[in-house]
Formats: C-alpha cells, sequence, structure tokens
C-alpha cells in the first residue's frame, strides 16, 4: 500500500485541526491582555469580569491548540523523514527557536495567568495574559518563517545531496514571510473578534448582560473591523507575491488556463478539468492584471504555458495543481472576506452611533457570522498548501520524494485513522464546552437594562492592590 | 569543544530537563486513582481535584521540555530526528495519543459537573501518564542498547523490535521512579490527607523501584557497551546517581521531603547523564553494524546552521530557565484544597 495519499491526509487533517484553534488564541489572548489592562488602568470591575469570562473560553480553546500542536512537531520525522534530512539544516532551525522562544512563555505565562489571580499584583497579572500574546504571536511568526521556505526557498545551497543554510536573515526575511505573517495573524485577530461579536449579539439579543456585552461587542467591533480591511489589502500583497513567486499557484487559483495580457479575473468558472479547459465563465476584463500589478494591464501566465515551462525547467512530470480545489478555496476565502467586510461596517456603524438596536435583523446574523472566519482560514490555508502541489519545497523537492521510506502504508493508514478520531472527539468536547461557558454568560448578577458597574456591588470583589 | 559536541550536550540537558520536570507531574497523574480513594464520592472529587491542581500551573511548560527537545534535535542532528521517529513510529504514536488526551483532560475535567464526563478524564490522565513514563524508559532503553539501522541510516526493524527484555526493564523502571517522585512531589504540595497518603506511598514504592532499578543497572552491563565506554569504575556520575538514590530512602523514611524531592531529580538527572555519557559520540546504535550508528558528525546539520542555533540557545535558555523557575515560585505555597484553590 502507498503510505503517500495517507500521510498527505495525515498532515492536512491534523494541521487543519490545529489551525482551527490557532487562530482564535492568536487573536483573543490579545484582546483579553487589552481588557485586563483597561481593569489595571481604571480599575473598573467590568472590565475585570470581561478578561475573566473570555479568559476562560481563551483556556479552553488553548487546551486544543495545544494538543493538536504536539503532532506536528513529531510529524515531519514520523512521516517525512526524506524531507527532514533534506531540509533539517533549514527547517529544523525556525521549529527549535518557535519552541524555544514562544512555547515556553506561552504555557509558562498562562499557567501563571490561570492560577494567579490572587497570587499575583494586579499589573504582573495583565502582564502574564501579555506575555502568552506575545508567545503565541512570535510562534506564528517562527512557523511561518519554516512554511515560508516550503513556499520560496531563500538563503540555501545544495551541498553533498543536502539543503543547507547558508544565510538566516535571508530566511527569516523571505518576502514570503512578510507577506504571509501579516495575513495570518490579522486572519487570527478577525476570528477573535467575531467570535467575541457573535458571542455577544447572542446575549444582547436576549437582553442578557446588556452592559457586558455591549463592551466586548465594542471592542470586538472596533478590532474586527480594523482586521478585516488589513486582511484584504495583505491577501491583496500575498496575491502579487505568488505572481511573482509561485506563477503556477495564481494561475491555479484563478483556472487561468492561457496566459493572458491584461488578464481577467473569474468571478464563476465551470470547467471540464479531463479536457482542462472552460465550459461557462464569468470574467471581470482587466482585474486580475490589476491585483497582480495594480495597473490595468499586465500579463498573468496560464497553466498550459506554465506546464510547458517548468517541463522544460525540471524535466517531464505534471506540475498542475489541483484546479478545482485551489480554485473554489480561493473564492471561498475571499468571498467570506467580503461578508465579513460588510458585518464589520455595520459594527462599527452601531458602536460610533451607539445604536444597539437588535430587533434590526443583521443582528441575527452575527452569532453565525463565527463560522465565517473558520471557512476563510481553512480555505486559505487549503489554497496555500494544495496550490503548491506538486512540491514540497516548491521547485526543490517534490512530495513522494519526502516520505518515510521505512514506514509501510498500513502504519501511516493506521495513525491517520487514529489522529483524525482522536482529535474528531475531543473536538466535539470542546466545542461542547466553547458553546456552553460562552451561553452561560459571566457570573455575575442579571443586570437588565441599568449597566453592570451597578449590578457588580452584588457581588463581593474586593479591589486589590 | 566542538560545536556537534555542545549541540549533544544541549539536547542532553533538554531531555533531562523534561525528565526531571514532567517526570513528577507524570508521577502525579499516575497517583490520581490511589491516593483519592473515597467511599463519599463528593469527598472523593475535592481529593482528586487537589491533586492536580498541584501541578495544574506546570505540566504544560514542563511538556514543552520534550518539544523542544524534538525541535532542537530537527535542527542540529536532521537524520537523528528523521531515524529516531520514523524508526520508533508506533511508539511514538503512542506516546502522542497518551500526552494529547492527557493535555485536555487536566483543562476540561473540572469543567463539567457530570460525574461520568469527570471519570473519563480522570482514566485519561492516568493513562496518559503511565504510558508515556513507561515508553520513554523503553526508547531510551533502545538508543543505548541498539536497534537494526542499515547503512542508509534507515531503521529496518518492527515495532516488536523495540520490545526486548532490557527495555521492558527500563520501562518499569521509568514509571516506578516517576511515581515515586510524583508521590514525593505531592507530599511537598499538599497538607492533610493527600499528604499522609502520599508520603505513606512513596515509602512504599521505593523498595520496588529499588529492585527494578538494580536490576536495570545489572542488565545494562550485559546490554550494552557500558564497560567499554565507560570502564570498570564508571566514573562520578553514575556512582553519584546510584548514592543519591539510596540516600533518598533516608529522608523518605524521616519525612523529610525536601530532601527526599531533590535527592531523586538528582539520581533521574544522573541516570539520564550516564546514559548520554554511554552513548557519546553516537545518538543511535546500530545492532547490525557499529559503523552504521549514528553519531553526532554523521548525523548533524551544517556548521552554519549548528553556529546560528547556538547563539540562539546562549541567548534564551538562560531566560527560559528564569521564568520558569519564577513560575515555580509564584506557586510555592501547599494546596489544602478548600475550593477557593481549585482552579482545575
Ligand atoms: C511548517 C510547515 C508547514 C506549515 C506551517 C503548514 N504546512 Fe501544510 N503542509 C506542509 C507543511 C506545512 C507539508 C509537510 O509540506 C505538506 C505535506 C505534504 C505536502 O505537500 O506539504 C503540507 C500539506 C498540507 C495539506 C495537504 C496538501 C496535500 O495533500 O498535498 C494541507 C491541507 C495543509 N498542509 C494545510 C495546512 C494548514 C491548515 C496549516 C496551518 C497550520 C499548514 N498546512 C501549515
Ligand atoms: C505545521 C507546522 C506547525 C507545527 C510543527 C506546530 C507545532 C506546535 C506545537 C508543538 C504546539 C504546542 C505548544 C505548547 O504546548 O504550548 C503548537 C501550538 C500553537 N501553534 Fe502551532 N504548529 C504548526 C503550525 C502553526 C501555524 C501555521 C500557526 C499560526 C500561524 C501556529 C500557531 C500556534 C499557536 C498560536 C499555538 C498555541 C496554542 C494554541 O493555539 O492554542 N502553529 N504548535
Ligand atoms: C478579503 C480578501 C482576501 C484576499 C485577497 C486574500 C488573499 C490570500 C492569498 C493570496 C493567500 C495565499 C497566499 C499564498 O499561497 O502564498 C491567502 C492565504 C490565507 N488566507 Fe486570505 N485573503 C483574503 C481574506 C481572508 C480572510 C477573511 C481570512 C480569514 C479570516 C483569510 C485567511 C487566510 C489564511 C489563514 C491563509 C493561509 C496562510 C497564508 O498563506 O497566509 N484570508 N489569502
Amino acid at each position: 500500500m502507498d503510505p503517500i495519499p495517507f500521510a498527505r491526509a495525515q498532515f492536512a487533517i491534523t494541521t487543519v485541526y490545529h489551525f482551527f484553534f490557532v487562530p482564535l488564541t492568536l487573536g483573543l489572548s490579545v484582546m483579553v491582555a487589552l481588557m485586563e489592562t483597561i481593569y489595571v488602568r481604571t480599575g473598573r470591575l467590568i472590565y475585570k469580569e470581561m478578561a475573566k469570562f473570555w479568559g476562560k473560553l481563551l483556556v479552553i480553546n488553548f487546551a486544543m491548540g495545544v494538543v493538536t500542536g504536539i503532532v506536528q512537531e513529531f510529524q515531519f520525522g514520523m512521516n517525512w523523514s526524506e524531507y527532514s534530512r533534506f531540509v533539517g539544516d533549514i527547517f529544523g532551525a525556525p521549529l527549535a527557536i518557535e519552541a524555544l522562544l514562544a512555547f515556553f512563555l506561552e504555557s509558562t505565562f498562562l499557567g501563571i495567568w490561570i492560577f494567579g489571580w490572587d497570587r499575583l499584583s494586579k499589573g504582573l497579572h495583565a502582564l502574564a495574559m501579555w506575555m502568552v500574546a506575545i508567545g503565541s504571536n512570535v510562534s506564528a511568526l517562527w512557523i511561518l518563517v519554516a512554511n515560508s521556505f516550503m513556499q520560496q526557498p531563500v538563503g540555501y545551497t545544495i551541498r553533498n545531496g543536502r539543503a543547507e543554510m547558508t544565510d538566516f536573515f535571508a530566511l527569516v526575511l523571505n518576502p514570503n514571510v512578510q507577506v504571509q505573517f501579516p495575513h495570518t495573524v490579522l486572519a487570527g485577530f478577525t476570528t477573535a473578534a467575531f467570535f467575541v461579536m457573535g458571542v455577544s449579539a447572542y446575549h444582547l439579543l436576549r437582553k442578557q448582560h446588556v452592559e457586558f456585552f455591549r463592551r466586548s461587542f465594542q471592542m470586538g467591533a472596533i478590532i474586527g473591523a480594523f482586521a478585516i480591511v488589513l486582511v484584504g489589502l495583505s491577501g491583496h500583497s500575498q496575491a502579487q507575491e505568488m505572481v511573482r513567486s509561485q506563477p503556477m499557484k495564481m494561475a491555479a487559483a484563478e483556472a487561468l488556463w492561457y496566459t493572458e495580457n491584461p488578464a481577467s479575473f473569474s468571478i464563476l468558472t465551470i470547467g471540464d478539468l479531463a479536457q482542462r479547459r472552460d465550459v461557462f465563465s464569468i470574467r471581470i476584463p482587466r482585474l486580475l492584471s490589476l491585483l497582480a500589478y495594480n495597473q490595468l494591464s499586465g500579463e498573468v501566465k496560464g497553466i498550459h504555458d506554465l506546464q510547458a515551462e517548468y517541463v522544460q525547467k525540471y524535466g517531464e512530470g505534471n506540475y498542475i495543481p489541483p484546479v478545482a480545489v485551489t480554485y473554489w478555496t480561493f473564492r471561498i476565502m475571499v468571498g467570506s472576506g467580503i461578508l465579513l467586510g460588510l458585518l464589520g461596517l455595520y459594527a462599527v456603524f452601531v458602536v460610533m452611533g451607539d445604536v444597539y438596536d437588535t430587533r434590526r435583523f443583521v443582528w441575527r446574523l452575527f452569532p453565525y457570522a463565527i463560522a465565517l472566519p473558520y471557512i476563510a482560514n481553512t480555505s486559505g490555508w487549503l489554497m496555500t498548501e494544495l496550490g503548491r502541489v506538486p512540491w514540497v519545497v516548491y521547485g526543490v523537492m517534490k512530495i513522494d520524494e519526502a516520505i518515510s521510506p521505512t514506514v509501510s502504508g498500513g502504519m501511516v493508514l493506521f495513525t491517520f485513522l487514529a489522529f483524525t478520531l482522536l482529535y474528531a472527539a475531543l473536538m466535539g468536547a470542546t466545542i461542547y464546552l466553547l458553546r456552553k461557558y460562552a451561553l452561560a454568560g459571566p457570573p455575575i448578577a442579571q443586570d437588565g437594562e441599568q449597566g453592570a458597574e451597578s449590578s457588580l456591588a452584588v457581588v463581593p470583589q474586593p479591589a486589590q492592590d | 569543544m566542538d560545536l556537534n559536541t555542545l549541540w549533544f550536550i544541549l539536547i542532553a540537558v533538554l531531555y533531562i530537563g523534561f525528565f526531571v520536570l514532567e517526570g513528577f507531574d507524570f508521577g502525579v497523574g499516575m497517583l490520581l486513582p490511589f491516593l483519592s480513594r473515597h467511599a463519599d464520592a463528593e469527598k472523593q472529587d475535592r481529593l482528586r481535584r487537589t491533586i492536580i491542581n498541584t501541578i495544574g500551573p506546570h505540566w504544560d511548560a514542563n511538556e514543552v521540555w520534550l518539544l523542544t527537545a524534538g525541535g532542537a534535535t530537527f535542527a542540529a542532528f536532521p537524520h537523528w530526528y528523521a531515524t529516531l521517529f520514523s524508526g520508533f513510529y508506533l511508539a511514538l504514536f503512542l506516546l502522542l495519543a497518551a500526552l494529547i488526551v492527557r493535555g485536555v483532560a487536566f483543562e476540561f475535567r473540572s469543567k463539567d459537573e457530570n460525574p461520568k464526563w469527570r471519570k473519563l478524564w480522570d482514566g485519561c490522565i492516568f493513562v496518559g501518564s503511565a504510558i508515556p513514563a513507561l515508553l520513554l524508559g523503553v526508547a531510551f532503553a533502545n538508543l543505548v542498547r541498539g536497534v537494526p539501522i542499515d547503512s542508509k541510516m534507515h531503521y529496518v526493524g518492527t515495532f516488536f523490535d523495540l520490545l526486548n527484555p532490557y527495555s521492558i526493564v527500563a520501562g518499569l523502571a521509568t514509571l516506578l521512579t516517576f511515581a515515586l517522585y510524583g508521590a514525593i512531589f505531592l507530599a511537598l504540595k499538599t497538607k492533610g490527607e493527600v499528604m499522609e497518603r502520599a508520603k505513606e506511598a512513596a515509602r512504599r514504592l521505593w523498595m520496588p523501584t529499588f529492585g527494578v532499578t538494580l536490576l536495570l543497572l545489572i542488565m545494562t552491563y550485559f546490554y550494552t557497551d557500558i564497560l567499554a565506554r565507560l570502564g570498570v569504575n564508571p566514573g562520578f556520575i553514575p556512582i553519584g546517581g546510584a548514592v543519591a538514590f539510596l540516600l533518598s530512602y533516608y529522608f523518605i523514611r524521616r519525612g523529610h521531603m525536601g530532601w527526599a524531592f531533590i535527592l531523586v531529580a538528582i539520581a533521574i538527572a544522573f541516570a539520564l547523564l550516564s546514559e548520554f555519557m554511554i552513548l557519546f559520540p553516537r545518538v543511535m546504535v546500530s545492532s547490525l553494524n557499529p559503523e552504521w550508528s549514528l553519531t553526532i558528525y554523521n548525523a548533524s546539520s551544517s556548521p552554519y546552521t549548528l553556529r546560528v542555533m547556538t547563539i540562539v540557545a546562549v541567548i534564551f535558555v538562560p531566560i527560559v530557565l528564569a521564568y520558569q523557575g519564577w513560575s515555580y515560585w509564584v506557586f510555592r505555597k501547599r494546596i489544602s484544597g478548600a475550593p477557593e484553590e481549585l482552579t482545575y
């Protein structure tokens, strides 16, 4: 039995699980740190309650982020040992640095934060959450340095049949990191902001804890609106980088079979994949050139031309990634982005005008909109990774050269099924708990319409310094 | 000293850090069902929560030592990383699965009142602590004993080649040592009933641990090339480890748990250090042909990568040690089991 399909499926499933939890951590850790900082600065107890409530959801999510990450750290050695031998010199370094700089920081300080409410001064306790937030986002930076090497190898040379690092700073300053890191982190902020808005809207619709969730919604709206605009802009830079460094991925993402100049943007294409041509297509003229070069003309290469070019360069073979998946995941991501942008706009309008009119239909959309960033995140990664096929390291190493030669198909199939089922069960438990705590609301007295500060006094909360 | 040797030492330090720190929290996890027995369900749950909360703030950061050791192995000795983890495939899978269920269990078990829910996660904590304790011993024994590795650095054995008398005894020795270590830790961190039971457990665990460890020591002379490596007098480290372990008996008997804890920690650290001394300069021994063993030279990264990684490690390892040490300082107080102390 060929292990490659199972090893690929295993990598895909476990990282998608991992990245299901990661984005919320990236953004929510920062938001909780902000809430607690406001509490420390102003002494207003409602912000302490907010930090506690959202912090609890963060912690539940974090646990799954951690345990899905453990497998990632060892998976390269297990299933992709030839890959590890070939690029370990370069790829291992950011992974080790990530663990040393980021994982220690976030795990130690999260422990301190969870258990330290009455063992640390207020300021130190808030600082602990900042350390968690910094740790998570630094973790994203280093893992994306590793991933970017696979997308756009730089700072290396091939010696004795292995890739060796020649320039560490080239690796860290990889042009791909410069666009991928902002996009991914901002996607995390978007995820957290819409999560907070969605849960808040749910309670506001039921008129529970109104003051508490208004303030939460406010913070979500401001961060979410900024983040979603910046996600779009950074995505645009990514597309430009992609045309330059991985033109085949861009061609696949656009289902652009032949080179065009000026290039049109596909709104909807029904293709005949066997014949590799379009059956039906709606395209906006010149838009793709605009996306790629910020001007109304410019050549964007098509799949057939690139295939011919790659055969010349790398020898016989199929260099075309799965076009349908790449194409559709791109549209799903951008489509979700547009919807989120519209909701973000509305949220800003609500907050600026102070018009929390929950009778309006839009309000009922916010709880459901929690799903959109998750859909966009997953499809974004699927596009990024599948658009790279057949390469593991673009232009340097192919997927079928990367597999462990001594691990049988049966073994990979077994671990693939086991991890998939195990994670599915745990994911069920996590979602159950997140839902339970999110819907329960904060453990403070109901406040009706009067605002929470007054009712907070009911619960004995000695302000300690 | 060349950079290859330095990185061999650094990785040894990371694994030792992992064993010394996570060792007691594996032990606490294994003891959970035994030290919390009580006829009254509510009381039993309180005892369990007390036990879990002693390691609540620390277990994740302790586990990161293993992740960092894995990452450092990847960066400094890619062939070691590749051969070890593709070779010990199913064993590693079991280890990972155990760590996965254990990690969420700590976080989830007290977040729902349902007794079935709590029982499920308590089971996960127990199994998730015992399996890694056993497997780590098995894996490290196989590193020195030798496994079938061919001329291309590929592991050509099966899962069952990893299970031999020597590695199984080593697994049991690790399991018992961690249980003892966990009992001592609990005796230090709790009050009242849990403390009394933990002290009793430590007293009872010492003898069996001693027996199995002695057996392991004797077997080491038959199954590894310790004589060729360290000579008849193995030197300060191995002997010091053995003495520390023997001395711990005295302090456990007298109830001086602080000293007992330090001595067992030293015993664990020195035992692992001895293993790395037997290995050096090899990192995995081939049982097929000594020439095919992986060493710190044929398995390593380029000098450039080692240099970069050295700079990073020199700056950040002390920082990590400082704040992790501080976190133990913050939570130095004993836990009595009062409801307001129980976060998990
Ligand atoms: C550090 C490297 C790295 C990082 C950060 C990611 N990936 Fe990746 N990805 C790989 C390294 C990689 C890989 C090892 O290179 C794979 C395995 C086979 C392949 O083609 O690439 C891969 C494949 C792969 C596949 C399957 C593609 C195929 O079948 O060929 C998917 C769906 C993802 N990844 C998704 C993700 C997600 C959701 C990530 C977010 C956490 C992610 N990747 C981060
Ligand atoms: C495929 C490559 C990846 C590997 C090897 C990997 C490895 C890991 C490991 C071992 C952990 C657990 C650390 C702990 O115990 O605290 C972890 C957690 C984490 N990872 Fe990854 N990871 C990968 C991809 C990513 C990506 C792409 C991102 C973000 C852009 C990311 C961000 C995080 C964050 C924020 C955490 C903290 C836990 C949480 O999310 O709740 N990881 N990762
Ligand atoms: C609004 C317009 C958007 C555009 C133009 C855009 C563009 C892109 C592009 C071009 C890539 C692929 C980069 C590569 O393969 O090199 C990408 C990846 C990705 N996108 Fe988007 N995106 C948009 C919205 C979103 C949204 C709303 C989210 C989530 C909230 C998101 C999350 C991601 C993620 C997680 C990846 C994979 C990581 C990466 O390569 O950066 N994107 N995006």
